[in-house]
């Protein structure tokens, strides 16, 4: 039962607001040595763990090309062109990514957004210029609800998309685990039932973004 | 063979400028710190392998240290003015998009066609890490691409990555010390303690409260992991197997299913996610840090609710 400190100590650090990378060594270390290894033992543990995840950092390998592509006004041309489309609202927008964010996560092309590589430099200016181009130039704090909504939108789509696909990996550990269990299920199964879920969040969410326009833009469509 | 090694070195050497680069920025206020966090860093994707596993724990906590005292500084931006951006939209146009969309496109082709490609026998990629690869492939043909096309100084790329490392600072690095310490607490048992005790408090007669014990009991136990994947075992063989589908006879398919994603409505509502949650605040650069959050919370709440009126409408029925 000891074990369980380190989820204390996450828990209490988070919400004191101690840095998140100090608050893991702590947990870690408080967890291992409290579940009876000893310092050496559990700092080499965190060691090669972190050493065998480094594979989860290796999308920052795209922030060279993002920046170049900025600095070259990628984002700039992304405000112009959605400007270009009238109907295109920014809540509109944002279920027209979340459809195909769904569609294309749930055929198992995860990797075709996230928040490097599509968010920041597309998605997110192109919400805020579709706002702008009915508002004139945004309050900052309108701006930023605007960006953060992209980026929710995103993790909405995907992880209501991505268990559609059977060979992901949620899918295969749900059927390993429960292989393991004595159960056997069989993966497009599973598939089968994430399928009305995900048909909820693209409406529930749908919703959302269609009332976050008429916040932004009124029932006349035009902020007035 | 192409394996998960050569991404490494390349991620490698891209940490390695930044060190240098932040080290000779003198409007970084904290340009040693700073350089040091990107350097050991580097280190941990140039040798993470050669250092030894002790090697490598007092390399997480040299940068938990770094982070923790003072924190990690900006460079003075070396960037674009907007007016040069606004000149680089009109010139360089659509262009800019299919540039972008190389790194995906690519990563796609990669991963569904390089695993076919064979050398006399042996496998031109790692079968296992194609998706990876194929994503570093992805970055190297969309750099090639923007330096012929824009032809920026030859530092660009390299200042621009570091603009934007800088301003995710110690966040990048957050994903990844998550999914050590998820290890950890695999290792030390803790999956087991939680099931030890929610199976001990939990022992009722109503189907509902089975239901709604174990779709809750995901959500929560995933914000407290910030991963659905570490909460399933637990919940699964704590409230999900005995209860759900042995004793109330529900089907173990759409247990399964639906306790994943109520999993997934507690990855929206957790800065433990962290590259779902705190990772595009850095990124988008919004001050409060609970922003996005804050934006998904009532759609996952919702969500929770779905999830689990659709296991009590269809778990027992099928």
């Amino acid at each position: 039962m000891w074990s369980l400190i380190g989820v204390a100590v996450v828990v209490l650090g988070f919400t004191a607001r101690i840095n998140p990378l100090a608050v893991i060594v702590a947990a870690a270390l408080a967890t291992g040595v409290l579940g009876g290894m000893s310092p050496l033992a559990v700092i080499a543990a965190l060691g090669k763990a972190f050493n065998d995840s480094r594979y989860v950092s290796l999308v920052w390998l795209v922030l060279p090309v993002i920046g170049l592509l900025e600095r070259s006004g990628l984002q700039v041309r992304a405000r112009i062109v959605i400007a270009q489309f009238g109907a295109l609202t920014t809540g509109r927008l944002l279920i027209l990514y979340m459809a195909l964010r769904q569609i294309t996560a749930a055929l198992g092309l995860t990797g075709l957004g996230g928040h490097p590589q599509m968010v920041r430099p597309l998605l997110a200016p192109m919400a805020e210029g579709a706002a702008e181009a009915r508002l004139g130039p945004l309050a900052p704090e309108v701006g930023e609800m605007i960006r953060a909504q992209a980026a929710a939108t995103d993790n909405v789509a995907l992880v209501f998309g991505e268990d559609i696909f059977i060979a992901l990996a949620s899918i295969l550990l749900i059927k390993g685990f429960l292989h393991q269990m004595g159960v056997e299920v069989a993966p497009l199964q599973l598939s089968l039932w994430a399928i009305p879920t995900a048909i909820a969040a693209f409406l529930i969410h749908g919703a959302r973004l269609l009332r976050l326009d008429r916040r932004l833009f009124g029932r006349t469509g035009d902020g007035r | 063979m192409i394996t998960l090694d050569a991404v490494y070195l390349l991620a490698g050497l891209m940490f390695a400028a930044f060190a240098i680069l932040t080290v000779r920025d003198g409007s970084n206020p904290k340009r040693y710190r700073t350089g040091a966090f990107w350097g050991l860093l580097a280190l941990s994707f140039l040798a993470g392998g050669r250092i030894g596993d002790i090697g490598n724990g007092v390399l997480v906590i040299g940068l938990a240290v770094l982070a923790l005292f003072g924190g990690l500084g900006q460079g003075g931006s070396e960037t674009s003015t907007i007016a040069a951006r606004t000149v680089g939209a009109a010139q360089f146009g659509d262009k800019l998009f299919y540039l972008a969309l190389i790194i995906p496109a690519v990563a796609l082709a990669g991963t569904l066609g390089l695993k076919a490609i064979h050398i006399s026998a042996i496998p031109l990629v790692d079968p296992k890490q194609v998706s990876v690869i194929s994503l570093a492939l992805g970055v190297l043909i969309a750099l090639a691409s923007a330096m012929l096309l824009i032809r920026p100084p030859l530092s660009a790329p390299l200042q621009e990555g570091r603009r934007l490392a800088d301003m995710v600072g110690w966040a990048l690095i957050l994903p990844q010390m998550l999914a050590a310490l998820g290890a950890v607490f695999a290792l030390a048992g803790v999956g087991h303690a939680v099931g030890e005790l929610v199976g001990a408090w939990l022992s009722s007669d109503s189907r509902l409260a089975a239901v709604v014990a174990y779709t809750v009991g995901m959500a929560a136990f995933t914000m407290v992991m910030g991963n659905a994947f570490a909460a399933f075992p637990v919940m699964t063989a704590g409230i999900g197997l005995p209860l759900i589908v042995q004793k109330f006879g529900g089907d173990p398919a759409i247990m399964g299913a639906l306790g994943m994603l109520s999993g997934f409505c507690g990855t929206l509502l957790t800065p433990m996610a962290a590259n779902f949650n705190l990772v595009p605040t850095a990124l988008l650069e919004l001050p409060d840090r609970w922003a996005v959050i804050r934006a998904q919370a009532p759609t996952a709440i919702l969500m929770l609710i779905v999830n689990t009126a659709l296991m009590f409408a269809l778990v027992f029925r099928f």
